[in-house]
């Protein structure tokens, strides 16, 4: 199950921030399951180092399958 | 608007050969569209400027709470009451996510609460009026938030991410608001003639602070100049405002209601409603601090915080104490 980042919170421990994160982002049954960590537990990349981290993989297209021209003929692989 | 009077940087916005290479770059970046994050470069007057609006945004949405909270245990059915309770709770979120994007610009939470209650920072105007019957609770879903969801939308796309973010969490719960308003207004316009008088009463007393929720013309101000270079602001108040009296009218001829204006009408030249402008000295005065129910509002704020002090205390005591054993069994 993929979670993702859907905010931040103020909480004294790990156990009220959940319960805080359930009241504060989750009102319309948008979870079925909730991950905290302390924000100064989090290592970030900025967003203007997006070029050097990730435009190397841009130019990979072989790692796409698509890539790779299999005649029809083989059947689905 | 929830933000109201803004102040930027007061200079009027820099030509692009008085910006510094740094902010011809930033700006650059916001006509591009992108996104501004914590981390990017920001000159210090942006950051400074959405300080204030979000700061402002969020002490709106937290006081914001106190009018309809007013009639929470005088609802005329279980039914009204949990939607009212739901929608005051969805407020203090909405106070929570602005707060946490505006943290992410450097200033403490705790900062901006006590700013809210010395007076250094603002609230809207709106939240400075009585709700003097249930049919208050109609009216202010229906234009109080209308009003807001007005200004809300188009910030969804303002330059600053966290913002951005914070505001499309906003407009998705907010549409409820307005809607469980105007269903209130509906139940007493087509109820006995002292319901639908009630209507038209709360119609009347939130018309013209509704208007001023979007602030005095700003057509000529550097604040809003500058605001909107930056796209921290997305539009003129006058354009917002305008949109406003022409989507509520029809849904006021829907109610049977009449809006208090003898001067509204709709102008076929432009396809507007032309109308009467609120009374800036009011609002003004209200900003001072001196509308019906500043005094008290603050008063309560300040009350649930100093009295929450203990819980608060009593909890970060709990959590150290809780770690400090974990530590020595470890
Ligand atoms: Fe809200
Ligand atoms: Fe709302």
């Amino acid at each position: 199950m993929s979670h993702r980042h859907v905010g931040s919170l103020h909480a004294p421990d790990g156990e009220m921030a959940i319960k805080n994160a359930r009241d504060v982002y989750t009102r319309r049954n948008e979870g079925v399951s909730i991950w905290v960590v302390e924000s100064n537990q989090v290592l970030a990349s900025s967003p203007t180092d997006k070029g050097p981290l990730f435009e190397p993989s841009n130019s990979k297209v072989y790692r796409h399958p698509t890539f790779y021209d299999i005649p029809d003929d083989v059947g689905a692989m | 608007m929830y933000a109201q009077m803004i102040k930027s940087t007061g200079q009027g916005v820099k030509s692009d050969e008085q910006m510094t290479e740094q902010e011809r770059a930033f700006q650059a970046r916001i006509d591009a569209g992108e996104k501004i994050e914590p981390k990017d470069w920001m000159p210090d007057g942006y950051r400074n400027n959405l300080i204030r609006q979000i700061g402002q945004h969020a002490h709106s949405e937290i006081v914001g709470q106190l009018p309809e909270a007013n009639w929470i245990t005088r609802a005329p059915t279980l039914e009204r009451k949990a939607n009212l309770i739901a929608k005051v709770q969805d407020e203090a979120g909405h106070g929570l996510y602005l707060y946490c994007a505006a943290e992410t610009l450097g200033i403490s939470r705790d900062e901006l609460v006590d700013m809210l209650h010395s007076g250094a920072m603002k609230y809207s105007s709106i939240f400075n009026y009585p709700t003097l019957t249930w049919a208050d609770m109609g009216a202010v879903g229906w234009l109080v938030d209308g009003a807001a969801i007005m200004n809300q939308v188009p910030l969804q796309r303002t330059s600053y991410g966290p913002y951005a973010r914070a505001m499309v969490r906003i407009c998705k719960e907010e549409s409820f608001h307005q809607r469980q308003g105007f269903h209130i207004m509906m139940a007493m316009c087509n109820g006995n003639q002292a319901q639908k008088r009630m209507a038209q009463d709360a119609l009347n007393r939130f018309w013209f602070p509704a208007l001023m929720m979007f602030g005095p013309s700003d057509k000529d101000s550097v604040h809003s100049a500058q605001s909107m270079a930056w796209k921290i602001k997305m539009n003129t108040n006058d354009e917002l405002r305008q949109k406003f009296v022409d989507e509520t009218v029809p849904q006021a001829h829907y109610l049977g209601l009449t809006i208090p204006d003898e001067q509204l009408v709709l102008n076929e030249d432009t396809g507007n409603h032309d109308f009467t402008e609120p009374d800036w000295s009011e609002f003004h005065s209200i900003l001072k601090g001196d509308g019906p129910c500043n005094v008290e509002r603050l008063e309560v704020r300040a009350k649930a915080w100093e009295e929450g002090a203990w819980v608060r205390d009593g909890m970060m005591a709990h959590a150290e104490k809780r770690a400090s054993r974990k530590a020595a069994a470890g």
